[in-house]
């Protein structure tokens, strides 16, 4: 999956509006006073994708280079802490503890969103099936065992669903995928968060367990009557078929690139007042409801003027033209009023206390 | 009298690189050991000796306990040896005792052939080839006749302790064969004369030879225990992942090495890490325990000749 991420990365590179769009950026970036000026960061692996894509944009645009290893939000969380990288990357946000835990104020910047699709293998059924949010939660609290309960079947007329015991797929290892089907599950469900609650790994009460996404899709396409939850990039490149859910005002909605940023925009008010806000179970009546942003995470105090420029200019890029690239990608992208919030905060940004002169 | 005077520096050089090379390897286990402890410090702490019992793995919670991890760890090294022991003596015996020299080696070469192949494609052939088997022809035998054992119970998933034990035994096996065959080999030659001239059958003979090698089998069997033990990768890829304990081997569990595997790179608490590297404490300690025992054994089954271990 990751080869043919890459190979698709580099067809799209090779697509002429690109090229001839980097091309005049790079000519209109030449005696850039910067230009040599080298960013590390580290952490999340599910955008790693769009953000490699993005770096090399940025870079021939620029010629500031940024080295970034995927090695996980957990590791990226832990060189953000020990000072050894200049941006950290997770899908999951710092929680209020472990903020607290960092030596100086971090701020979060999404940079895309992204969706969790329930995936299933029921060889009998063609139409997509439809979930509500009891069904869902039922299916992983081990409440619901079979295809034909009433609680799944209430909400598919008309499709033959089997009398057959559903196995429910999950991530093995912890990822941001988990953190944020988890993170709905709990919104949804006050059993769930009482019982097991939201982290990048839980401790599932029912299910098996695949390891990456690949993992889970593997489990799923082998075994009859599984049902389990991949990323939606991860779905579209493999074509498979997803299933409904039902959002906060009831209706049955398709994940999709627009319906994740629906969500998105749907939490607006709430991430404006705190960016770390779960977009899960989004009020907006076109909200795809299992839906979550991924962070870059940058200290507000910056101690190096020209790092501090240079990261400042790239976060407000990715803000505006790196949407542009996102979809292609199959990352959904940020909705008008969370970008918005991205420039406001990065305007709070400083150097050794003052705000960080423009470079442009 | 010049030359010898020459080569003295040199010979003293090269056993001191060698000295080197041997000690950096203590060097390198002790440091190990010392940044596990020091990792998982704080979980030791918190949990103390609970921690080994506990069943609970709550990342939601903070609150470990390795005690599924234990037992699954356990449970697939016990089926591997199961299954490995008596395939992997028995064809040591054939290739020592009854096999033409020849066709010993060709098969000891293809046998380390098998042990050098990743363990991520085990992991492949396991996911995709042995798990749809277990779940469409094993299994449901399994359960239809031995169902009345809890060890039995449950769905035909194909993924899960079975199997991962089976993988484990097919990985494990090429290590008790060819150090076992070694080791007969290594026997003397007068042992089975001596029975034949007393009127042994083959059958008996092989008895005799048997009987002086066992401490090294034996040896060779721990030292597979401590792979099928620290196997990570295809154990990961076929057990199932989930941490409960359930009594039958066609459930889903887990190994201390695959919760490392599936759950570092994402850990994003103190205590969770430090808890992660404690069970990584926990498994060098039984690993290398285990590996002590193979080295005395097969020392002592070979008369301290250790050429014989290869």
């Amino acid at each position: 999956m990751k080869m043919k991420t890459i190979l698709n990365l580099m067809g799209r590179a090779a697509t002429p509006v690109v090229l001839v769009a980097s091309m005049a950026m790079l000519s209109a970036s030449f005696g850039c006073a910067w230009a040599d000026v080298k960013l590390t960061g580290a952490g999340a692996t599910f955008p790693y994708p769009l953000y490699s894509k993005w770096f090399d944009m940025y870079n021939k645009k620029t010629g500031v280079e940024i080295n970034y290893q995927s090695i996980g939000s957990g590791g990226g969380i832990q060189q953000v802490k020990a000072g050894t990288v200049d941006f950290g990357a997770s899908d999951a946000p710092l929680t209020n503890a472990r903020l607290k835990e960092m030596p100086r104020n971090v701020i979060h910047f999404p940079t895309v969103a992204g969706a969790v699709v329930l995936a299933y293998n029921l060889p009998s059924v063609k139409e997509p099936i439809q979930l509500t949010p009891d069904a869902v939660t039922g299916i992983y609290l081990g409440k619901i065992t079979m295809w034909n309960d009433k609680r799944i079947v209430a909400a598919n007329p008309g499709v033959a669903l089997p009398g057959a015991p559903i196995l429910p797929v999950h991530r093995s290892d912890g990822s941001g995928t988990t953190y944020i089907f988890v993170s709905y599950l709990s919104a949804v469900s006050r059993e769930w968060k009482d019982l097991v609650g939201a982290n990048t790994s839980v401790s599932w009460p029912v299910g098996i367990g695949g390891k990456g996404n690949e993992g889970v899709a593997g489990l799923i396409r082998q075994t009859p009557n599984s049902i389990g939850y991949v990323e939606l990039a991860y779905a579209k490149q493999n074509n498979f078929t997803v299933a409904r859910v039902q959002n906060s005002s009831g209706k049955f909605i398709e994940p999709s690139l627009a319906s994740t940023t629906a969500a998105a925009a749907g939490a607006a008010a709430a991430l404006a007042k705190d960016v770390r806000t779960p977009i899960v179970n989004s009020p907006a009546p076109d909200a795809y409801p299992i839906a979550g942003l991924t962070y870059l995470l940058v200290y507000q105090e910056q101690k190096d003027d020209a790092k501090a420029r240079a990261l400042r200019d790239f976060i407000a890029w990715a803000n505006t033209e790196g949407q542009e690239v996102a979809e292609t990608l199959d990352y959904a992208r940020l909705p008008e009023p969370v970008v918005q919030v991205n420039e406001a905060n990065l305007m709070k940004l400083t150097v050794r206390g003052k705000p960080i002169v423009a470079s442009k | 009298m010049s030359l010898q005077s020459r080569r003295l520096p040199a010979d003293e050089i090269y056993r001191g690189l060698l000295l080197a090379a041997a000690t950096s390897v203590f060097l390198v286990v002790a440091l190990i050991v010392f940044e596990a402890a020091r990792g998982a410090g704080l979980s030791i702490r918190t949990f103390g000796f609970g921690f080994l019992t506990g069943t609970d793995w709550d990342p939601v919670a903070d609150h470990y306990g390795a005690l599924p991890y234990i037992y699954g760890t356990v449970v697939t090294s016990a089926i591997a040896l199961i299954l490995a022991v008596p395939v992997g003596i028995g064809s040591a015996v054939f290739l020592a005792e009854l096999a033409h020299r020849r066709v010993g080696s060709a098969v000891s070469f293809v046998m380390e052939l098998l042990a050098a192949i990743p363990s991520i494609v085990y992991g492949i052939w396991g996911f995709f080839v042995l798990a749809p088997f277990l779940r469409g022809a094993i299994e449901p035998w399994l359960i239809q006749h031995f169902g009345f054992l809890p060890l039995f119970r449950g769905a035909p998933f194909g993924i899960g302790i079975l199997n991962a034990g089976i993988i484990l035994a097919i990985m494990i096996v090429p290590t008790i064969i060819s150090i076992s065959r070694e080791v007969l080999l290594a026997t003397p030659q007068s042992l089975r004369e001596a029975s034949l001239a007393l009127g042994a059958t083959r059958a008996e003979a092989i008895g005799v030879t048997l009987g002086a090698a066992r401490p090294g089998i034996l040896g060779s069997v721990i030292l597979a225990l401590g792979r099928a033990l620290g196997e990570t990768m295809a154990v990961t890829m076929v057990i199932g992942n989930t941490n409960r304990i359930t009594g039958s081997i066609l459930d889903p569990g887990a190994t201390m090495a695959s919760v490392i595997a599936n759950e570092f790179t994402e850990a994003t608490g103190t205590l969770y890490l430090s808890a992660l590297i404690e069970i990584a404490l926990v498994l060098f300690a039984v690993t290398i325990v285990v590996n002590a025992i193979a080295r005395v054994l097969v020392y002592w089954a070979t008369g301290g000749k250790r050429e014989a271990v290869a």
